[in-house]
C-alpha cells in the first residue's frame, strides 16, 4: 500500500496548490466586479463622501494585494469574513444554506447514483432489447431538455394538475426529516433525472467499451451466465470511468443545482451566491466560490483515488 | 467407433465491410474421436479459428453459423438454444486463446479464473477445483504451483500465462479442448517449452483436442490427423505422417517445403568488408540495450542477425542507419567512419544504406498512392520527376514482380504481401548499396514470406546488393544467409559463416535457440526433450497421472 499512500499525499499537496489558484482567480473576479458595495448599500443617497466613509470603514481604501493576503491568512484560520450587507461573519450565513444545499444533493444522489448504475448495467444485460431502446430514448430526452423546463413540468403535473407533492421546497431550522424529505420530492425528482440520465448513458457506454474485451470471449465461451460476465467480468474493469461520471454528476448537484433551487424556491447556497452578487457582497461572494471550488476539488481526488483502488496493475505491482 | 465431434458441411457467413454476409467458410467437414488431437493448418483468413470456435457453437460478433451439422456427442449444437450452448461451454468443450494475456481478465487472480468455469457449472466444489488447478499447474511445469495462482496475470510472464489458460481450459475435465494458435506470441525458446507442457497435458489427461496453427512443422509435434484449409475450404486431410510424406494438393506440398530450402554458403570475398560495425553501445536513456557489438557485411552477402525479442536486433538497425546515435563505437561504409546521427549525413551515404521494416502496413503512408511512395526517394536522391520518374517508378514495380499498373493505388487496396514488395521497391528506388531487413516476412504469411525471400534472393543476384537481415526466424536465416550474428541481451554471442555456426560446437545459447526451430518431422519435440533431459512428453501413463494427482 505503500506507492498508493504516496500517490494519494501527491494528489493532496496537488489539491491544495490548486485551491490556492483558485482563491487568487476568486479574489481577482471580484475585484473587477463591476459596480460598488457602498454605491449599491447607499442606493439613491450614495454621495461621494457617504461612499468614501463606507469604503474606509470596510478597509476597501488599502491596497488589493494586503487585503488578499487579509483573506487568505482568514480563511487559512478558519475565518470567512464578515458580510458587507448585514454585518454577520459570512460562516454563520453560510453554514445553513451549505446544509440545505448538501441535504438536497445527498438525497438527490442517493437516488440517482444508484438508479443510473443499476439501470446501465441492466441496459447492457439486455443489450438491443426494447428496454435498452426505450433507457436509450429517455435519457436523450432528459439530457436535451433544460432544467428549468424539467422543472416546471414537475410543478405542472405532480403540484398543479396531480397535487401529489408541495410546489415549493421551503425548508426552515428545526424541520423534522420526514417532513424535509416530503417538500424536497419535486427538486430532488428533477435533479435525479438530469444526472441519471448522463450517468446511465456514461455507465452504459464504459461496460460495453469492456465488453468488446478478449477476456470477455473468455467469459462466454466458460459458458457462463450473462448476468454473471456484465457484473463479474465487465463491471470491474469498468469502474474508473464509471466512478469518474458519477463524480462530476455529484460535484454538479453541488455546485451547480442554483436553477432549480430558485424554480423551486429552495434556500440553497447557490441562491445565497446570486443574491451576494447582486448585493456586491464580496466576502460572501468569494466564500461561496471557495467552498464550491472545494467540493470540485475533494471529489476529482476522490475519483483519482478510487480510480487507483480499482486498478489491480497499481494495487498489486509485479 | 464413436464419434466426439462431427462436423458436416458447415457454412459460416461474416459481416462485410458494406454491411452485406459474405460466406467464409464453404461447407468444412471433420471429424474427431475420443483422445484424438486434430491438427487445423492453414494462412491468415483460411477460417480456422471459425472452425474452432464453431466446435462450441459459438460464432463471434458479426460471424453467424449459416447451415450444416455440428455435433458433440451426436447432439446438434448448430441452433441449439443458448441455454443448453452455455451448459457444454466450458464444460465438455473449452477453448485455449492465442494471446492469454488478452484472454485473461486483469482484475482476478489467475486462480480464481482458473476455477470458475468448473464452480460455475457445478462440476467440481470450489476446494476440489482448486486442488485440481494447483495439480495443472505443476503438470505443465508452473513454478510454484501452491503459490502460482494467487497472482494476477500481469505479474506473470506470457509463456506462464499460457500455460495457465491450459490448466483453465483442463479444470473443469472437458471432453475436447480447442486451442487457438497457442503458442504463436511466444519467443521460439518458450514456443516449444509451452508446446511440449500442452502435449504432456493431453497426452496424460487423454483428452481429445483441436490444434489451430498456420505452423505445419509445430503441429506435426503433436496432432494425430491434420486438415489442411485454405480461404475457408478443405484442402486435403488425413493422418499426419501421411500428410508429411505423401501430400496430395500442391499447397500441402508447398507448405512443407517452406522449410526445407537450404542455400549454399558462398565463400567470403577478398578485401575489405563494406559495412563494418566496431564496438558499438548505444542505450535508451540509462537502460543500456547494446554492448560491444561488432560485424562486417560484404559487399552482396547476406549477415542473418538472430535473437529473440529484446536481444537488441532492432536497435541495431536504428544504429547503422543514424536514427540513434550510439554512446560509444563506429559505423564504417567502405572503410569511412559515418557520422553518428543521420542528421550529420551526407545525402549519398544515407542512399547507401536502407531500410526495410517489420510492419508494412505502418511503414506506408496510407495517403499516399504507390508512385508517391516510391516516387519520393527517386526525387530526393536523383531529382527525377514527371514522366521520367513515372516510368522509374514502373520498372522498380516490375522489379518486386508487381505490374505497373499499381503504381496509382493506395496501400489500402494492396495485400499485405504486396505491401511488403512496394516498401522493398521503396528502399531499392535509392539504389543501395545495403539493405537493412527488419523482419520483412515476420507479419507474412508462410507462402507470401516464401515468395518475398525468394524475391530478395533474385534482386542479390542481379544487384550485388547486401542485406542485414534481422530475425528471430532460424528457418529463414538457414534459407538466405552466408553468415550469421547471434544476440543475446544486447551482446553478440556467437557469429560467423554460416556452415560454422550451425555446426557444432554451439554457444549454448546458440544451441538453445538452433534446438528450438520445429522440425518438419514427427516424433521431433520428443527427441529434443530427451536431448535437454526434460520428462519425455510421448509416453503418457495412467502412473504417472495418477502419482501427481495425490
Amino acid at each position: 500500500m505503500h506507492p498508493i499512500l504516496a500517490l494519494v499525499l501527491r494528489r493532496l499537496a496537488l489539491g491544495a496548490l490548486s485551491l490556492w489558484a483558485v482563491s487568487l482567480l476568486i479574489f481577482a473576479g471580484t475585484e473587477i466586479l463591476p459596480g460598488d458595495v457602498a454605491e449599491a448599500m447607499l442606493g439613491q443617497s450614495a454621495t461621494p463622501e457617504a461612499v468614501a466613509a463606507i469604503r474606509r470603514e470596510l478597509g476597501l481604501d488599502r491596497p488589493a494585494w494586503e487585503r488578499y493576503l487579509d483573506w487568505l491568512v482568514g480563511l487559512l484560520q478558519g475565518d470567512l469574513g464578515t458580510s458587507y450587507a448585514n454585518r454577520m461573519p459570512v460562516a454563520e450565513l453560510v453554514g445553513e444554506r451549505l446544509a440545505n444545499t448538501l441535504f438536497l444533493a445527498g438525497v438527490a444522489a442517493a437516488v440517482a447514483v444508484p438508479l443510473a448504475v443499476g439501470l446501465g448495467i441492466a441496459a447492457v444485460r439486455w443489450r438491443e432489447s426494447v428496454l435498452d431502446r426505450l433507457l436509450s430514448a429517455m435519457t436523450l430526452s432528459a439530457i436535451s431538455m433544460p432544467e428549468f423546463f424539467i422543472g416546471y413540468a414537475l410543478i405542472y403535473l405532480f403540484a398543479v394538475t396531480w397535487p401529489l407533492a408541495p410546489p415549493i421546497a421551503t425548508v426552515y431550522p428545526g424541520m423534522d426529516l420526514a417532513a424535509r424529505l416530503k417538500v424536497v420530492v419535486l427538486p430532488v425528482a428533477a435533479l435525479a433525472l438530469v444526472t441519471v440520465a448522463h450517468m446511465m448513458r456514461m455507465t452504459r457506454a464504459a461496460i460495453l467499451n469492456v465488453m468488446e474485451s478478449p477476456y470477455i470471449e473468455t467469459a462466454e465461451l466458460k459458458g457462463l451466465a450473462r448476468s454473471r460476465i456484465v457484473l463479474r467480468h465487465a463491471l470491474p474493469n469498468a469502474l474508473s470511468p464509471i466512478i469518474n461520471v458519477i463524480v462530476i454528476n455529484l460535484a454538479y448537484l453541488v455546485v451547480g443545482v442554483v436553477v432549480v433551487e430558485v424554480v423551486f424556491v429552495y434556500p440553497g447556497l447557490g441562491q445565497l451566491m446570486v443574491d451576494a452578487v447582486a448585493k456586491r457582497d464580496v466576502p460572501l461572494v468569494q466564500a461561496c466560490g471557495m467552498i464550491f471550488a472545494a467540493t470540485y476539488i475533494l471529489l476529482n481526488l476522490t475519483a483519482d483515488v478510487l480510480a487507483i483502488l480499482t486498478n489491480p496493475r497499481l494495487l498489486h505491482p509485479r | 467407433m464413436t464419434l466426439l465431434l462431427e462436423i458436416r458441411d458447415l457454412h459460416v457467413q461474416a459481416l462485410g465491410e458494406e454491411g452485406e454476409w459474405q460466406e467464409i467458410v464453404h461447407g468444412v467437414s471433420l471429424e474427431l474421436r475420443p483422445s484424438e488431437v486434430l491438427g487445423l493448418i492453414g494462412e491468415s483468413g483460411a477460417g480456422k479459428s471459425t472452425l474452432g470456435l464453431a466446435a462450441l457453437g459459438y460464432a463471434r460478433r458479426g460471424v453467424r453459423l449459416v447451415r450444416g451439422s455440428i455435433r458433440l456427442h451426436g447432439e446438434e449444437l448448430l441452433g441449439a438454444p443458448y441455454e443448453r450452448l452455455r451448459q457444454i461451454r466450458g464444460h465438455r468443450v473449452t477453448y485455449v486463446a492465442q494471446s492469454a494475456a488478452a484472454a485473461f481478465n486483469p482484475a482476478y487472480r489467475i486462480e480464481d479464473q482458473c476455477i470458475e468455469a468448473a464452480v460455475e457449472h457445478g462440476i467440481l466444489s470450489e476446494a476440489e477445483a482448486r486442488a485440481e488447478a494447483r495439480r495443472l499447474f505443476a503438470r505443465l511445469r508452473l513454478p510454484d504451483p501452491e503459490r502460482f495462482g494467487q497472482r494476477y496475470p500481469h505479474q506473470v510472464s506470457g509463456g506462464q500465462l499460457q500455460r495457465a489458460m491450459t490448466v483453465m481450459a483442463m479444470v473443469p475435465r472437458p471432453d475436447l479442448v480447442v486451442f487457438d494458435e497457442p503458442t504463436t506470441a511466444l519467443d521460439v525458446t518458450t514456443q516449444i517449452e509451452v508446446l511440449a507442457a500442452i502435449k504432456t497435458a493431453i497426452e496424460s489427461e487423454r483428452l481429445a483436442a483441436i490444434y489451430i496453427t498456420h505452423d505445419l512443422a509445430l503441429v506435426v509435434q503433436i496432432a494425430h490427423r491434420i486438415l489442411v484449409l485454405k480461404d475457408g475450404r478443405e484442402v486435403e486431410a488425413g493422418p499426419t505422417a501421411t500428410i508429411l510424406e505423401h501430400p496430395r494438393e500442391a499447397y500441402t506440398r508447398a507448405l512443407i517445403q517452406v522449410r526445407r530450402r537450404f542455400r549454399p554458403e558462398r565463400p567470403r570475398p577478398e578485401g575489405a568488408p563494406l559495412l563494418e560495425v566496431r564496438g558499438v553501445e548505444a542505450a535508451y536513456g540509462a537502460l543500456r540495450v547494446l554492448a560491444d557489438v561488432n560485424l562486417a557485411l560484404w559487399r552482396g552477402r547476406t549477415v542473418a542477425v538472430v535473437g529473440e525479442s529484446g536481444s537488441g536486433k532492432t536497435t541495431l538497425a536504428r544504429v547503422i542507419t543514424g536514427l540513434l546515435p550510439p554512446r560509444r563505437g563506429e559505423v564504417r561504409l567502405d572503410g569511412r567512419s559515418l557520422a553518428l546521427s543521420y542528421r550529420q549525413r551526407h545525402r549519398d551515404e544515407l542512399r547507401r544504406i536502407q531500410l526495410v521494416y517489420q510492419m508494412p502496413d505502418v511503414a506506408l503512408n496510407p495517403r499516399q498512392t504507390v508512385e508517391e511512395i516510391i516516387g519520393r526517394p527517386l526525387t530526393f536522391y536523383f531529382g527525377l520527376r514527371g514522366a521520367e520518374r513515372r516510368r522509374r517508378v514502373e520498372q522498380l514495380l516490375e522489379s518486386v514482380e508487381l505490374p505497373p499498373g499499381f503504381a496509382d493505388r493506395y496501400p489500402r487496396e494492396l495485400s499485405g504481401g504486396q505491401k511488403q514488395r512496394v516498401a522493398i521497391a521503396r528502399a531499392l528506388a535509392a539504389e543501395p548499396e545495403v539493405m537493412i531487413c527488419d523482419e520483412v516476412t515476420s507479419a507474412l504469411d508462410v507462402q507470401v514470406a516464401e515468395a518475398v525471400l525468394r524475391l530478395l534472393l533474385d534482386l542479390q543476384e542481379r544487384t550485388g546488393i547486401a542485406y542485414l537481415y534481422i530475425t528471430h526466424d532460424l528457418a529463414t536465416v538457414k534459407a538466405i544467409a552466408d553468415e550469421i550474428v547471434v544476440m543475446l541481451q544486447g551482446r553478440v554471442v556467437e557469429s560467423g559463416p554460416k556452415s560454422e555456426v550451425l555446426r557444432p560446437p554451439h554457444h549454448p545459447y546458440t544451441a538453445t535457440l538452433l534446438a528450438s526451430v520445429p522440425e518438419m518431422e514427427m516424433g521431433w519435440l520428443d527427441r529434443i526433450l530427451t536431448e535437454r533431459g526434460l520428462p519425455d512428453a510421448g509416453s503418457p501413463s495412467p502412473a504417472s497421472a495418477a502419482a501427481s494427482g495425490t
